[in-house]
């Protein structure tokens, strides 16, 4: 089995002409987990793994996989699996016959070839040309060549944009045990609601700054609680509230509250005499989202 | 050392698993075949009829003596032949950008050099099989033509398979021509224009005032073209060429070879190390 190694980032920094994509970039990636690299449109997400990968030259830091540079490494798929867009493919040339070029230019197994495109479920797609395959085929032909050299080390830029839902359960058990086998797993996406389930930990990025670092049970810290109240009186609910100082928004199931426990709605609302039909506190998991947003602000998106 | 046996072996497998080679090479022995079978029965009924040879050029050159017309028709497979080769070098680069490819290719062999000499090996390889191919086309239909009206096909003398020879050496020293060009034009439209404009308008155009004017024929003969029919040693243009002598053959190898290296380390320098976004 492929040991992980750990990624690092030390001070990163890529300057494009006038736009600095990424800022001191400075993170560990571990082993054994599925890190998810997250941030919105422009954040500098592609560029920093370009880097990692030697494909974009720093202007400024470095990046590691286990102390070496990506250059340096003499058998680079055996050590690393990148699968970086879906469009980087001849559209002549066929499936099996992508693998083989890249498994002969890095010197790996060709058996190893059948192997990927079964691990992806591409086998019996194997002999088209790329030209005819959808975007989520494509998108595992990508999974495929990370796999070619079965590596201990996985980077995916947001593998999961066009893949059905089925696609989509299939991948994340996929990372999933590929992390529990050991390997270092670095998944990129502009939605956390897309790697929720699957990531151990998260790097969020915004203006190619790092933002957050740590384990994704510590983004939800502060979840913004609503409570959603009803009352056979709406009116005087909502005038009750309001008088109490809470933020009060009417939708088609009632009042939601925003930024006040449960606790707190019921005896405003006993305070001053309204009978209520309603009263329950939403789910906080919406609070990750938000949590997500606040960090990358705003304005954060393009 | 592996990484370069390794590249270039991708590099093949790269090439020869997409239709582009092969349509590049029907094409190519196609269009020679036609032009040195057309031309081979054409003189050869002018000869054989006892009409003076035909004056060649616009201008009108000398005339061409029977013993040149073998020669002439075997090497339109580099002199008319030459731009294919040229063009499977250059998209051999440019498909690498027109198609995002270049970037699996450099996440497999990081080391961008080793990629770069990879596709010089293959070229010339494929180069010389292009060049193969496009001599049995010319020479297959021009003997069959010249024979037909009883002249000399040549073909007895180990000169004409000497000059056959360089013939190859100079399609393969064009495949690599078209890696550097597409080095240093990787746009694949830009590329293919640079091609056509040069090897079909500019150098010949060149080539017919170098014809004339002594000046631009002692810079004229260090053109790629003029290079390439001085290694393989008879063409259209050395008959019609008359004034100023051209390059021995040797030295016109070097030429067409210091242009291939030439493109290939100015593009390595300007493009091929850019970032890849
Ligand atoms: N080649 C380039 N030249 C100039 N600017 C660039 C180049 N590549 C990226 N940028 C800029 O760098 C910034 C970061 O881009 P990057 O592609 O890394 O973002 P991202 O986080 O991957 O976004 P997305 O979620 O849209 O994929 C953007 O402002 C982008 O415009
Ligand atoms: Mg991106």
């Amino acid at each position: 089995m492929p040991e992980g190694v750990p990624i690092e980032f030390t001070g990163l920094t890529k300057r494009f002409g006038e736009v600095e994509a990424v800022s001191g970039f400075t993170a560990t990636v571990p082993p054994g987990r599925v890190t998810g690299f997250l941030g919105p449109n422009g954040a500098g997400k592609t560029t920093t793994l370009r880097m990692l990968l030697g494909l974009v030259a720093p202007t400024a830091g470095r990046a590691t996989i286990g102390g070496v540079p990506y250059r340096r490494l003499d058998r680079p798929f055996s050590a690393v699996g990148a699968a970086l867009e879906a469009a980087s493919f001849h559209p002549g040339r066929t499936a099996r016959d992508h693998l083989r070029v890249y498994a002969q230019a890095a010197r790996v197994e060709p058996r190893r070839v059948d192997a990927a495109l079964d691990a992806v479920g591409l086998t019996s797609y194997a002999r088209r040309r790329v030209g005819g395959y959808s975007l989520g085929m494509r998108q595992r032909l990508g999974l495929a060549s990370a796999l070619l050299g079965d590596p201990g080390v996985l980077i995916l830029d947001e593998p999961i944009n066009g893949l059905d839902p089925e696609g989509i359960k299939w991948i994340r058990t996929f990372l999933r045990e590929l992390a529990a086998e050991g390997r270092t797993v670095l998944v990129s996406s502009h939605l956390l609601s897309e790697v929720q389930q699957t990531v151990d930990d998260v790097l969020i990025i915004a203006k190619g700054r790092l933002v957050h670092t740590g384990p994704l049970s510590g983004l939800q810290a502060q979840p913004a609680v609503r409570v959603l109240a009803d009352s056979p009186d709406r009116s005087a609910l909502r005038s009750a509230l309001q008088r109490g100082g809470l933020e009060v928004e009417e939708t088609a199931d009632g009042l939601v509250v925003t930024g006040a426990e449960r606790g707190r709605v019921g005896h405003v609302a006993f305070a001053a005499g309204v009978e209520l039909s309603l009263l329950t506190q939403q789910r906080p998991a919406a609070g990750l989202e938000d949590a997500f947003l606040a960090l990358v602000g705003e304005e954060g998106a393009l | 050392m592996r990484t370069l046996l390794a590249a270039t072996r991708a590099e093949f497998t790269k090439t020869l698993t997409t239709r582009l080679w092969w349509v590049l090479l029907l094409i190519l022995v196609l269009y020679v075949g036609a032009v040195a079978g057309g031309l081979a029965f054409g003189l050869g009924a002018l000869q054989a009829s006892g009409e003076a040879p035909p004056r060649g050029g616009p201008g009108g050159g000398p005339a061409l003596p029977a013993a040149m017309l073998a020669p002439v028709i075997y090497t339109l497979a580099t002199v008319v032949g030459y731009p294919f080769p040229t063009l499977l070098g250059s998209l051999a680069v440019t498909g690498e950008f027109r198609h995002q490819t270049v970037t699996p290719t450099f996440l497999a062999t990081p080391r961008r050099g080793v990629v770069l000499a990879a596709k010089w090996v293959v070229l010339l390889v494929l180069g010389a099989l292009f060049g193969a191919a496009a001599l049995v086309a010319t020479v297959g239909l021009g003997a069959a033509g010249l024979g037909a009206f009883g002249l000399d096909t040549g073909l007895g003398e180990s000169d004409m398979w000497a000059m056959l020879g360089r013939a190859v050496l100079a399609m393969a020293l064009w495949g690599a021509v078209g890696v550097g060009l597409g080095v240093l034009v990787p746009s694949q439209v830009g590329s293919i224009v640079t091609i056509l404009a040069f090897t079909q308008f500019v150098e010949p155009i060149l080539r017919t005032v170098a014809g004339f004017v002594d000046w631009v024929g002692e810079v004229g003969r260090f053109l790629p073209g003029a290079a390439s029919d001085a290694l393989v040693g008879a063409s259209f243009f050395t008959v019609l060429g008359g004034g100023t002598p051209s390059l021995e053959w040797w030295q016109g190898g070097l030429v067409l070879a210091g242009y291939a290296v030439a493109l290939t380390a100015v593009g390595y320098a300007l493009t091929w190390r850019r970032d890849i976004t």
